[in-house]
C-alpha cells in the first residue's frame, strides 16, 4: 500500500500515539480540577502550549487550542470581523481558492453586511502582494490568505502580504492547515496577527487544532460555557489530543529541514515522472509549492475513476472532480487558476512524505500511466480529440 | 460501508461491452464534460433486435459501471424492450447507487434511447431516400 493522500490527513507518529495514551492512562483529570491529578493534567496542557507556541516563535499565551483548523479558521475571521465593526470597518480581503473554512466564513460574513474581496490567485497559485497592498481600504479589517494551498500546495508570499498588513494597519490571518510543521513558520518574523492549524496534518491526532492570535489581538468565543483557554474557547480540554499534537509538533519541527529536502526531491521525481504522460499539466508554480505536494491535471479523463483505478493497485490519492465532492462542480481551487470545467475534472493529487520511498515513486508513476491509458481508451473526450473534432488545452 | 456496492465495482473493474463498432446504426451521446459525465452508446440494429452493443464513457465509476450495465441489459433484446430501460432498473441491476450518482444511470437511459432514435432517425431518411 502507497499512503500518497497526506494533505487528507497524515499517520499518528508513534510518539504522537504514545504520548496520547500515556495522558489517557496516566493524567486523566480535569485540568479544571483542583487536585493533584487534575493539577498534572494542567501541567501537561500547558507544556503543550508552551511547545506550540515555540515551533512558530510565539508565546504560550498566544495559543488556543480548538477542535482542528476549520474551528481556528472560523473564530480568527469571526473575532477580527467583530474587532472591525466596532469601528466601523466591514471589508475583508481574501483570496479565490482559500478552504472552505475561510470561505463559507466569508460568505456567511457578506450576509450580514461585510463586503469581502477575494484576490485572483493567477496561474501559477500565488497571490500577488502587490495586489493586496491595491484592495486594502480605509474600511479593511481583515486581511485573510492561507499560507499554503490544499490542493495545488503553493505556498504564499506570506512574510511580504503581513508587512504590508502591518504597515497599513490591518488584521492578517493565515489559514497555515497545509504548512505547520512542513514549512519553517515564524509569527514574529512573518508578520502575522491570526494563524490556524491543525493536528493531523503533521502527524498528530485529528479533532484537535489550534489558532494563535498575537498579544493584543482579541479573540471572541465561538462557544460559551465555562472559562477554559482564558474563557475564549469554552468545554474541557482535548488533553491528550493538545499532549500529542504538541509532541508530534515539536517532531516535525526537529526533522523538517531534513524531511523536507528528502521529500522535495520525490515530489520532483514524480513530476517529471508524470509529466511524461501526453496532454497532462502540473498544476500551480513548480516550485514555490509544499514538499511532498504533486498535482496534475490530465485531459480525457475524470478523476473519480483514476482514484479507483490507482486504488486498486494500491495507491491511494485525490482528486478535485465533481465526483469526488458530490457536486457538479470540480474543485472551485483549479477553476481559480484557470483550468477549465473539461480539464478540472482529470486531476490528481498525490501527497507525499519523507516515508514514501524512491520504489514508491516509480510504483505511482507506472500505475498512473497505465490507469490514464487506459481510461482514455474507452473515453469519448478522448476519442474526440485524439481525431481532431475537439482541441488540446493541455 | 463502501461508496459502492460489489456489482458496480465489477462493472468498473470490468465493463461489458466497451468500444465501438464501426458499422453501427444508431449511436447516442449524452452529458457533456463540463459535468464531467460523457456517455456515448453504438447499436447495430438487425430485425428490431439490438445485435449489438457497445459504450465509451467519459465519467466516475457509477458512470462507467451504469454503461456497462445498461448494455448488458439490451444486448440480444428486441428494440422495443431496449426502449423500455429505464435509469432505475439500471441502478437496481446494479445493487443500487448512492443517492447524487443516480444521474450515472439516467445518462444510461437516456444514451440507449438517443441511439434508438437516431436508428430510427436514419432508417427514415433511408426508406425516403
Amino acid at each position: 500500500m502507497i499512503y500518497a493522500d497526506n494533505a487528507a490527513t497524515t499517520k499518528m507518529s508513534n510518539e504522537a500515539v504514545r504520548v496520547m495514551v500515556s495522558v489517557m492512562e496516566e493524567t486523566y483529570g480535569n485540568p479544571s480540577s483542583l487536585y493533584s491529578i487534575g493539577q498534572r493534567a494542567k501541567e501537561v496542557l500547558e507544556q503543550a502550549r508552551a511547545d506550540v507556541a515555540s515551533v512558530i516563535g510565539a508565546e504560550a499565551k498566544e495559543i488556543t487550542f480548538t477542535s482542528g483548523g476549520s474551528e481556528a479558521d472560523n473564530q480568527a475571521i469571526r473575532s477580527a470581523a467583530l474587532l472591525g465593526a466596532a469601528k466601523g470597518k466591514k471589508h475583508i480581503i481574501s483570496s479565490a481558492f482559500e478552504h472552505h473554512a475561510v470561505l463559507h466564513t466569508l460568505n456567511k460574513l457578506a450576509g450580514e453586511g461585510f463586503e469581502v474581496t477575494l484576490l485572483p490567485v493567477h496561474e501559477n497559485g500565488i497571490v500577488v502582494p502587490k495586489e493586496v497592498e491595491e484592495a486594502i481600504r480605509e474600511d479593511t479589517c481583515l486581511v485573510t490568505i492561507m499560507f499554503a494551498n490544499n490542493e495545488i500546495g503553493t505556498i504564499q508570499p506570506i512574510r511580504e502580504i503581513g508587512s504590508i498588513c502591518r504597515s497599513k494597519g490591518v488584521l492578517f490571518h493565515t489559514d497555515a492547515v497545509q504548512a505547520v510543521g512542513h514549512l519553517p513558520i515564524n509569527v514574529t518574523e512573518d508578520n502575522i496577527d491570526l494563524l490556524s492549524a491543525s493536528g493531523h496534518k503533521f502527524h498528530g491526532p485529528k479533532g484537535v487544532g489550534f489558532l494563535y492570535a498575537r498579544k493584543g489581538v482579541r479573540l471572541s468565543s465561538l462557544i460559551e460555557g465555562g472559562a477554559q483557554e482564558r474563557s475564549k474557547r469554552a468545554g474541557t480540554e482535548n488533553v491528550p489530543g493538545i499532549a500529542a499534537m504538541a509532541a508530534a509538533l515539536k517532531e516535525s519541527a526537529a526533522s523538517m529541514e531534513k524531511a523536507s529536502a528528502v521529500t522535495k526531491a520525490r515530489r520532483d521525481r514524480l513530476i517529471a515522472g508524470l509529466s511524461e504522460i501526453p496532454h497532462a499539466a502540473l498544476n500551480g508554480d513548480p516550485d514555490r509549492r509544499l514538499p511532498g505536494n504533486v498535482s496534475f491535471c490530465f485531459e480525457g479523463i475524470e478523476g473519480e475513476s483514476l482514484l479507483l483505478l490507482l486504488d486498486d493497485k494500491g495507491i491511494m490519492a485525490s482528486s478535485g472532480s465533481a465526483c469526488t465532492s458530490g457536486s457538479l462542480d470540480p474543485s472551485h481551487v483549479l477553476l481559480a487558476i484557470g483550468r477549465v470545467h473539461d480539464v478540472a475534472h482529470g486531476s490528481l493529487r498525490l501527497t507525499i512524505n519523507e516515508e514514501t520511498s524512491d520504489a514508491d515513486i516509480e510504483s505511482i508513476i507506472t500505475a498512473v500511466k497505465e490507469v490514464v491509458s487506459y481510461l482514455r481508451g474507452f473515453s469519448p473526450v478522448w476519442r474526440d480529440l485524439t481525431e481532431g473534432k475537439a482541441k488540446h488545452i493541455l | 460501508m463502501a461508496l459502492y456496492s460489489e456489482k458496480v465495482m465489477d462493472h468498473f473493474r470490468n465493463p461489458r461491452n466497451v468500444g465501438v463498432i464501426g458499422d453501427a446504426n444508431g449511436i447516442g451521446e449524452v452529458g457533456n464534460a463540463k459535468c464531467g459525465d460523457i456517455m456515448k452508446m453504438y447499436l447495430k440494429i438487425e430485425n428490431d433486435i439490438v445485435e449489438d452493443v457497445k459504450f465509451e464513457t467519459f465519467g466516475c465509476g457509477s458512470a462507467i459501471a451504469s454503461s456497462s450495465m445498461a448494455t448488458e441489459m439490451i444486448k440480444g433484446k428486441p428494440l422495443s424492450e431496449a426502449m423500455q430501460l429505464t435509469n432505475k432498473a439500471v441502478a437496481e441491476a446494479l445493487d443500487g447507487l448512492p443517492d447524487y450518482k443516480m444521474h450515472c444511470s439516467v445518462l444510461a437511459e437516456e444514451a440507449i434511447r438517443n441511439a434508438i432514435d437516431d436508428y430510427y432517425k436514419k432508417k427514415e431518411q433511408n426508406e425516403n431516400a
